[in-house]
């Protein structure tokens, strides 16, 4: 990489008329290269004020409600970043969830609170086997992910109907309130488990040999095959680490909810893709990292409680999720070829 | 991925473009033996089921799946996908539903509007900000379902009803044998067959999908062709939304959810390369056919709703394979 960017400097040193274009360059890099990352925070931030000022009684309870909503979609958004940095995409995203979800409900119904980590364990287990198979149809079979996950995604979604018809099912009360309750005000367990799952198994994930793979493929998925990098188990791996974050969404779905629903999960493959495009996440493969698709998930979960706060009908918060996505990617588009032209 | 792929596809030797194109024709004929096995399947299990009268009802069945599917083809050609079809036809006869009070035609008007509106934004979103088509499209279908929830509460007070020539058109036979549906679906088709091998804009759909450089240098200008394909794809996936609409005869939010992963699978089953460049609509009817009949297959068997589902996606996912394998 570095002999291009080396000749490029020199150039630059050279030349004062050329030094003055790159300062413009070079804060269109950091857009290009973090995008809306850096702005999620104060966003938030100022989503939280808003909500303050219209509404005085803004307190430890909406802040519980929140984190519970954005639970499951922050992992799902997390689930769709790991497979979108290895270069794909997952449209069964929401069906998975809805196995683990309608697994776990059914299983644990009546279960003792030892017993029902086992099956946690299991699930989790279950659910990183069924992204693997995903990763492992693409690979084999050639057709290319949108198709194959749109497929799986349907067939996922009877799995989970198949397991469990109709809404139902439960959970040990303890498990439960694991997820739906709250350490001490302001601080529900639902961040404090979502704050866990990135520290503790994401972040250690992404610090691996196999997930560096992961981020080569995703980048170019030649140059990753020339340079050694096992391309088939970096796929397969991608697609496994996005079931696993997706079996560990329906567990939560689990807590939060009390029970397993087989089409109650569906709107989070969607939900997901947005909070990843909100996040920051390069769509192309290669790029990204898991807080600003987490912060995108709170900040899409916040929405729906801001308008009700401004009595306009929630139901806009899915207009607002599809022209966040429409409008992001169109601004990222057309800096890129702005990008394009300066050099 | 996708775009890699196709210029991948372009930098191929004449030979082997050669044997694609042999493999291509090869695999025509297999489709249509899939077909026919379908049929033998379902004449052995139910001895007597095929006649004219149940042919004339998988016609029926088949015709909103296969303007759908067409719309997925246009956009498959180019490299492309469009995963706000089924919003779009959902839309398309929702609005019109519930505005037949201004009259038929007017309703009719408004409805295929929406659909004309909603594919010029993914044409320019895809064609002008260069936004992969599969993001583009999902935004859009959210956008577009979040606003249709957001009007049904509006329109719940107003009378809502289907124009009596689309439920005509949807569920009668002309002496109890012809679809009154082919009356669209045949010229729609016989437009869109004759269309892509015949007109100068069927060709630039093909040298687009198939090799976006060498049209920019011969002179092609790629965003009118995306922006006029993907607008013709919402115009086809609002008439087909409003054919269904006949077959029901209820303005539902889930009209045509259910048919995406179909529009997908017929123009794949059908021979349409999802990387663009290769097919036709002729493929993708046989493709609509295969899954009505295999749909009507799982009915026959009495399978329950989760196992047809599970049956008919890994069938799917067995004909893409082979038929990538094929053409690889």
């Amino acid at each position: 990489m570095s002999p291009i960017p080396n000749k490029h400097r020199d150039m630059l040193s050279t030349d004062r008329q050329v030094v003055a274009v790159p300062r413009n360059q070079a804060i269109l890099a950091v857009v290009l290269r973090y995008r809306t990352a850096p702005l999620l925070p104060a966003v938030l931030v100022a989503l939280f004020g808003l909500a303050a000022l219209i509404h005085p009684s803004f307190g430890a309870f909406d802040v519980q409600s929140l984190a519970l909503v954005a639970l499951p979609l922050a992992l799902a958004a997390v689930a769709q970043t790991a497979v979108v940095i290895g270069g794909g995409i997952d449209l069964s995203v929401g069906s998975l969830m809805a196995v683990s979800n309608v697994l776990a409900a059914r299983s644990m119904q009546g279960a003792s609170l030892s017993e029902t980590c086992l099956l946690a364990v299991a699930v989790v287990v279950v659910g990183t086997a069924c992204g693997a198979l995903n990763g492992l149809i693409i690979i084999a079979s050639g057709v290319p992910d949108v198709v194959v996950t749109l497929t799986t995604g349907f067939i996922w979604g009877g799995v989970a109907l198949l397991i469990l018809n109709q809404p139902g099912g439960g959970a040990p009360e303890e498990f439960v309130a694991l997820g739906a309750g709250q350490l001490w005000p302001w601080i529900p367990n639902a961040l404090l488990l979502l704050l866990a799952v990135v520290f503790f198994i994401w972040l250690p994930i992404s610090r691996t040999r196999l997930f560096l793979g992961i981020y080569a493929v995703g980048s170019d998925r030649t140059a990753a095959f020339r340079s050694g990098v096992d391309v088939v188990r970096s796929v397969a791996a991608s697609y496994a680490i996005g079931g696993l974050f997706c079996a560990l969404g329906g567990l939560f779905l689990v807590m939060t909810t009390g029970i397993g629903s087989p089409l109650g999960s569906a709107h989070y493959t969607l939900s997901s893709i947005a909070a990843i495009v909100l996040g920051g996440v390069s769509l192309t493969g290669g790029r990204g990292q898991v807080f600003g698709p987490v912060l995108g998930a709170y900040i899409l979960s916040f929405i729906p409680a801001i308008l009700i706060f401004f009595e306009i009908d929630p139901n806009y918060g899915e207009v607002i999720q599809g022209g966040l996505i429409v409008g992001i990617v169109m601004a990222a588009g057309s800096l890129k070829l702005k990008g394009r032209s300066i050099q | 991925m996708t775009r890699c792929n196709t210029t991948d596809g372009g930098s191929l030797s004449f030979g082997s473009r050669l044997g694609l194109r042999i493999a291509a024709d090869h695999s025509f004929v297999v489709l249509l033996a899939l077909l026919i096995a379908l049929l033998l399947a379902v004449q052995i299990i139910r001895p007597g089921t095929v006649s004219s009268g149940w042919v004339s009802n998988i016609v029926l069945f088949a015709a909103p799946l296969g303007l759908l599917a067409g719309a997925q083809t246009l956009v498959l050609l180019t490299g492309g996908i469009d995963l706000s079809v089924a919003s779009i036809a959902t839309a398309a006869a929702y609005v019109m539903a519930t505005n037949v009070e201004i009259g038929v035609a007017p309703a009719l008007a408004l409805g295929l509007l929406i659909s004309i509106l909603v594919g010029l934004l993914n044409g320019i979103g895809i064609a002008l900000f260069r936004v992969l088509p599969m993001i583009m499209t999902l935004g859009t279908n959210l956008m577009v379902m979040g606003l249709l929830t957001v009007y049904s509460q509006i329109a719940m007070a107003q009378r809502s009803g289907v124009p009596e020539f689309l439920l005509f058109l949807d569920s009668t036979k002309i002496g109890g044998l012809v679809p009154c549906s082919l009356f669209v679906w045949l010229p729609v088709g016989a437009i869109l067959i004759l269309g892509l091998s015949r007109s100068g804009f069927g060709r630039s759909l093909y040298a687009v999908g198939d090799n976006p450089k060498a049209c920019t240098i011969a002179g092609i200008r790629i965003w009118k062709v995306l922006i006029a394909d993907y607008v013709a794809s919402g115009v086809l996936s609002g008439v087909a939304g409003l054919l269904l609409i006949g077959s029901t005869n209820a303005a539902d939010l889930g009209l045509a959810n259910t048919y995406l992963l179909p529009s997908v699978a017929a123009a794949v089953i059908g021979g349409t390369s999802i990387f663009g460049g290769r097919g036709g609509y002729g493929g993708t009817v046989i493709g609509a056919f295969i899954l009505t009949i295999l749909e009507s297959l799982m009915t026959l068997l009495n399978a329950s709703e989760p196992i047809k589902q599970i049956i008919y996606g890994s069938v799917i996912l067995l004909i893409a394979t082979g038929y990538t394998k094929l053409s690889k």
